[in-house]
């Protein structure tokens, strides 16, 4: 038994990584938004599994938040911020995909080197774990530099989020509840200005392109 | 119990506010609820003096020499600052860049800032910190963007980004920090608590240790604004409101840089090395050079000061790296001085700015006669910041240049060269800005400047004299943090 959901925690975290990926490549927002979700639900599951084969009843709140937070409300205000500034359809240009792609395996090997000295240490079923979501924070990272649009940065930085949680999960059991409480407020709260900025920055540039906030730099 | 007061006014201020905060009262209510909180924190002061350190609340809030008076400073900038932003939004509010709206967000925003930054020094639980670190940021994003201008859009759009991928970092290193603690502290509430971990510190890990103190000193130190995370800074000081620059300079770095601080003397426990040390005198020494020669390049003067603030953070990093009872002593120091100062400038630079209507330095020109004031104010301040004596920048400047040629010599170069840079840099720009031709007229009302005046004077008595309490306070944090 522990054996099984050992290996089911592995399949979900190796979707995980896979849905990183898949953002790192998608073009179309709408797409990222539903991805998103998805990751969301995939770390759901897995926190599930984990409470379960760990007995570590906290974690199923946690699960909950995540399904609540992740699943449901941050897509849901995505979409509707999409509807809203009418940028539904939007496509972004990326530069060079494959390169992007082969930088990102890099990054992967590099977070697999990373942690494994410490998942050695780990008591928890899913120790081996720990590097995939290293590697899903890096991959998160990677695609905020690569995008010069406002959303799919966002999305980027909570995917990020996503990778954070998920390293938490494998690495210790979750933290603490009151710390988990307060991290998922913290990401709402930060949704919620985002939304407002992403209106006053469509305002003021009539489009939601970074490319035109590029004028405060050093000469 | 005054923990609890500390941290309640300031958050029933930014509900009230977030009521009233468009009404003709707000700035005093504003202000009445910022006193409300130093007075608390007064009380908190005292108690700590008499009775030593204590937790309270099942050991989630704890307060030693160390915190107590980075409390009491964060809630007396925060009061004087209010004071400071009563006249100066009303003017602005009278130029016509803000609206009603706007001003209730600021006002709310302010008053929950405060509960942010408070709530960060007072937590025993090192995720809370974090939540209050990151909670930080979000309140500030929009006062940032306040104006609403392409420029501060920009401004707010990367303090946003690139603070919250910063401190995503730190809580990366906060987990790692929580798996070793775990191990010795056992799953639950009580590993994630300083207290705890401090007796327990030699026990840690000091593989994933040393891992968990790179990311969190990435992480808050991209708050703390050291170099090459501190890109966000200068943009932000500049583009927002002048009593937001003022805090943010004055008071977050600082809470920032008490983070790193705390982690330090985890680590240094588990490890039983040098590496911490050596990797914040590392980032210390290279943001005092890098922001000494942008210093130079400057031509907004907001900008010009928040490169300043740079230099110092990292003059400070660099003291706490140091380690050792005279560093840590005048890195304590030097945090005080500095947000006294750095907010004093600020608020000269606000009043100046709003009567010149332009942040560009070779616009502003002749301040000593327009308002006599204003220009001593600003004279004054950089004088100060520039770390001339008698003034307390000064003292704690000495401290940590005489430490470091005894133990480490080669670094003195760096840090000499950096302070003379920046010392010619913006002695030159204050220097035209106050005594410049003008052909302005003089103002007929002068502004009210006394917040200016009595941090100043301040920043004066500590280079003059250091009361004992004060100096034991210090002595006693500094063998804490080693």
């Amino acid at each position: 038994m522990e054996n099984f959901s050992g290996q089911l925690i592995n399949l979900f975290a190796a979707l995980l990584l896979l849905i990183s990926f898949g953002m790192l490549s998608q073009r179309r927002v709408l797409s990222l938004i539903n991805l998103f979700a998805l990751q969301g639900l995939m770390l759901t599951i897995s926190t599930v599994i984990v409470a379960y084969s760990s007995h570590q009843h906290h974690l199923y709140y946690s699960a909950a938040l995540t399904l609540v937070l992740k699943v449901i409300i941050l897509p849901w205000i995505l979409h509707r911020l999409m509807r809203k500034l009418n940028v539904k359809w939007d496509i972004e240009t990326l530069f060079n995909i494959p390169t992007t792609m082969l930088v990102g395996i890099a990054l992967v090997v590099f977070a697999f080197n990373l942690a494994a000295p410490i998942s050695m240490m780990g008591g928890a079923i899913t120790k081996s774990t720990l590097g995939i979501a290293m590697a899903s924070v890096l991959l998160s990272f990677l695609m905020m530099i690569t995008r010069s649009k406002a959303v799919p940065q966002v999305i980027g930085f909570l995917a990020m989020e996503n990778g954070l949680f998920f390293a938490a999960t494998s690495a210790t059991y979750g933290m603490p509840m009151v710390v988990e409480l307060g991290i998922a407020l913290d990401v709402l709260v930060g949704m919620f200005i985002l939304g407002i900025f992403f209106f006053q920055i469509r305002e003021t540039f009539d489009s939601l392109d970074l490319k035109h906030m590029e004028k405060l730099k050093e000469d | 119990m005054e923990i609890l007061w500390i941290l309640v006014i300031p958050l029933i201020g930014g509900l009230l506010l977030a009521l009233f905060g468009g009404q003709r009262f707000a700035p005093e209510l504003n202000s009445i609820m910022s006193f409300g909180t130093f007075v608390a924190s007064a009380f908190l002061t005292v108690r700590v003096i008499t009775d030593g350190p204590m937790t309270a609340l099942n050991e989630q809030f704890f307060v030693d020499s160390f915190n107590v008076f980075l409390v009491a400073l964060t809630a007396f900038v925060a009061f004087t600052t209010s004071l400071f932003s009563r006249p100066y939004m009303r003017i602005e509010q009278v130029h016509g860049k803000l609206t009603i709206n706007m001003l209730r967000l600021y006002h709310s925003m302010y008053q929950l800032f405060t509960f942010t930054m408070l709530l960060a020094l007072l937590t025993n639980n090192l995720g809370i910190m974090w939540v209050a670190m990151e909670a930080a940021t979000l309140t500030t994003v929009l006062l940032v963007s306040l104006y609403r201008t392409p420029a501060s859009l920009e401004a707010a759009w990367k303090y946003f980004i690139l603070c919250g991928v910063g401190i995503a970092q730190a809580l990366f290193g906060t987990i790692l920090l929580y798996f070793a603690a775990e191990k010795v502290l056992g799953a639950g509430g009580t590993a994630l608590l300083w207290t705890h971990l401090d007796a327990v510190k030699t026990q840690l890990e000091p593989t994933v240790l040393s891992l968990a103190f790179v990311f969190l000193l990435v992480g808050y130190g991209t708050k703390v604004g050291l170099a090459p995370l501190h890109n966000w800074l200068p943009d932000a000081h500049a583009e927002g409101p002048t009593p937001v620059s003022a805090v943010l300079s004055g008071l977050l770095l600082n809470v920032a840089l008490y983070a790193v601080v705390r982690s330090k003397v985890l680590v240094d426990g588990a490890l039983g090395s040098h590496l911490a040390g050596n990797l914040m005198m590392g980032f210390g020494l290279l943001s005092v050079v890098m922001a000494a020669f942008f210093l130079s390049r400057q031509k907004d003067v907001k900008r010009m000061f928040a490169y300043s603030s740079i230099e110092h953070m990292g003059l400070m990093t660099f003291a706490f790296g140091m380690g050792g009872p005279v560093a840590t002593f005048a890195g304590m120091l030097h945090m005080t001085v500095h947000s006294l100062t750095k907010s004093a400038i600020f608020f000269a630079v606000g009043h100046a700015t709003q009567k010149s209507g332009t942040q560009l330095m070779e616009n502003i020109r002749g301040l000593i006669t327009t308002n006599p004031t204003i220009g001593w104010g600003l004279a004054i301040g950089s004088l100060a910041i520039l770390g001339m004596p008698p003034f307390g920048v000064f003292a704690s400047e000495f401290l940590i240049i005489t430490t470091a040629m005894h133990a480490y010599p080669w670094t003195t170069p760096f840090l000499l060269a950096a302070l003379g840079v920046a010392f010619a840099a913006i002695f030159s720009r204050v220097q035209s800005m106050v005594f410049g031709e003008t052909t302005d007229e003089r103002l007929p009302h002068p502004p009210a400047l006394v917040p200016v005046f009595v941090h100043l004077g301040l920043v004066l008595l500590l280079g003059l004299y250091i009361p004992p309490y004060l100096a034991d306070w210090y002595r006693q944090a500094a063998a804490l943090i080693g």
